[in-house]
């Protein structure tokens, strides 16, 4: 066999291969974006303590999603449309990582309305023992208890580190507050258990995952650095 | 019993590709925690030996010897890439669970085996009878390792609580082990060691 039939033959093969998958991954793309879109509205919602969430129900239960510069400015501010919305495309891991490098970063904020209860909902992005962990935290009116909290990993440990995105870890934090006397202290995930902690600590403690430290530490230092840049935003 | 049949029941039994030739272990360990998954895998795994099996054996002719297995990787990648893409747009939880392990069915030896050792020399329509069988034959033990893993280690079937909660009152425990890894490798052995005895009889 002739070599320039064997380069035919493989140009050939890899152009219909490409027009394939190409076309393939366009026509599709709709279908995905909906199924990442419609997986983020449910975690906000689960974050913001309602139970029959539904992602058709999420534009009924979404009242405003802002951007925050920052100095704790808002930038954007969208009421309806979200899935187009500035805040809702935000992806937090970009933004941290112009924060650490010190240049300018904007968060993203989903107000929630429950039947007049109003839940602010913060994104969460931080680092695990084998991949990244993110997730959601719903915050009072206030801002001073946290209302739920739901969180999902890209490679932890089965039963150890991947327990996080149990309903035994996560229904830990509803009620727990992340200030004390005006100060800011974020919540700490407690090696060993908050059994043995002062009442006071234990108010913004809960159980870490035996098996799973690193994790929970990811945990403790993801929700303490996000909680930090939003500071001059909910200190207004 | 007519050949063809044949080609299908062949890789369930005697000629079976994960207890027999020991091939496709990895991802049988990794995707088998619940039937779920497990289930979409075989599937996606069964699809993929067909169609690859059928489109090498159209293409058997015309192959360059010299970059037959390039070829076949092309081939097998592409159909493997349009199932992830599948799944992410209709089954997206699943598609999140079985994560790296559908991109991998490219390195799945039995994908590769087939082509080499039947779709390079066989007709189109036994080609694609013998990747279905062997899917099935992998798929297969992927259920049954998965029934016995989500049972025993969740307490649940399809995500469905089939274990009473009375019994767990009575001091009943969900064995840890079972989610992990190591055990299917150990359930792989025992299906093995059931079949040995119950061919050679033949």
């Amino acid at each position: 066999m002739k070599d320039s039939y064997i380069f035919r033959y493989i140009i050939i093969i890899v152009v219909i291969v490409s027009v394939l998958l190409s076309g393939a991954a366009l026509l599709l793309q709709p279908y995905q974006q909906d199924n990442i879109n419609n997986e983020k509205k449910m975690m906000i919602l689960k974050a913001a303590g309602i139970k029959d969430a539904t992602t058709e129900s999420f534009d009924n239960y979404c009242s405003k999603m802002i951007v925050i510069d920052p100095q704790g400015n808002v930038t954007d501010e969208a009421t309806n449309d979200y899935t187009k919305c500035k805040a809702f495309k935000i992806n937090l891991k970009d933004e941290l990582y112009n924060k650490a490098n010190g240049k300018d970063f904007s968060l993203p904020m989903f107000i929630i309305n429950d039947n007049g209860r109003q839940v602010n909902v913060v994104p969460l992005q931080g680092a695990g023992l084998w991949g990244p962990i993110w997730g959601y935290l719903g915050l009072s009116a206030d801002y001073q208890t946290v209302v739920g909290a739901v969180f999902d990993h890209k490679s932890e440990t089965p039963g150890l580190g991947a327990e996080i995105t149990t309903e035994k870890f996560q229904r830990q934090f509803p009620g727990k507050v992340i200030f004390q006397d005006g100060q800011f202290v974020s919540i700490n995930v407690q090696k060993g258990g908050i059994a043995v902690l002062p009442e006071d600590v234990q108010r913004h403690s809960v159980d870490a995952i035996s098996g799973g430290t690193i994790t929970s530490h990811g945990i403790n230092d993801m929700i303490k650095n996000v909680l930090e840049s939003y500071l001059p935003y909910i200190n207004k | 019993m007519s050949k063809n049949l044949e080609l299908i029941t062949k890789p369930l039994r005697q000629a079976n590709p994960v207890t027999v030739l020991i091939l496709g272990i990895c991802s049988s360990l990794a995707v088998t925690a619940k039937l779920k998954p497990a289930i979409v895998m075989a599937l996606s795994v069964t699809v993929v030996t067909a169609l690859s099996n059928l489109v090498i054996s159209l293409m058997r002719k015309g192959i360059p010897s010299k970059i037959r297995i390039i070829v076949q990787l092309i081939v097998v990648a592409t159909l493997v890439i349009l199932v992830d893409q599948f799944l992410k747009a209709f089954v997206y939880d699943v598609s999140k669970s079985l994560s790296v392990f559908v991109g991998l069915i490219i390195t799945n030896c039995i994908v590769m085996g087939r082509l080499e050792a039947f779709a390079m020399a066989q007709k189109p329509w036994p080609s694609f009878l013998d990747g279905i069988g062997n899917g099935l034959g992998y798929g297969m033990i992927l259920v049954i390792v998965a029934f016995f893993r989500e049972l025993f280690g969740s307490g649940t079937l399809f995500g469905f609580r089939v274990i009473p909660e009375g019994l767990y009152n009575f001091g009943y425990m969900n064995n840890g082990l079972m989610i992990l890894p190591p055990m299917a490798l150990i359930i792989i052995g025992i299906i093995i060691w059931c079949q040995k005895p119950a061919e050679e009889k033949k």
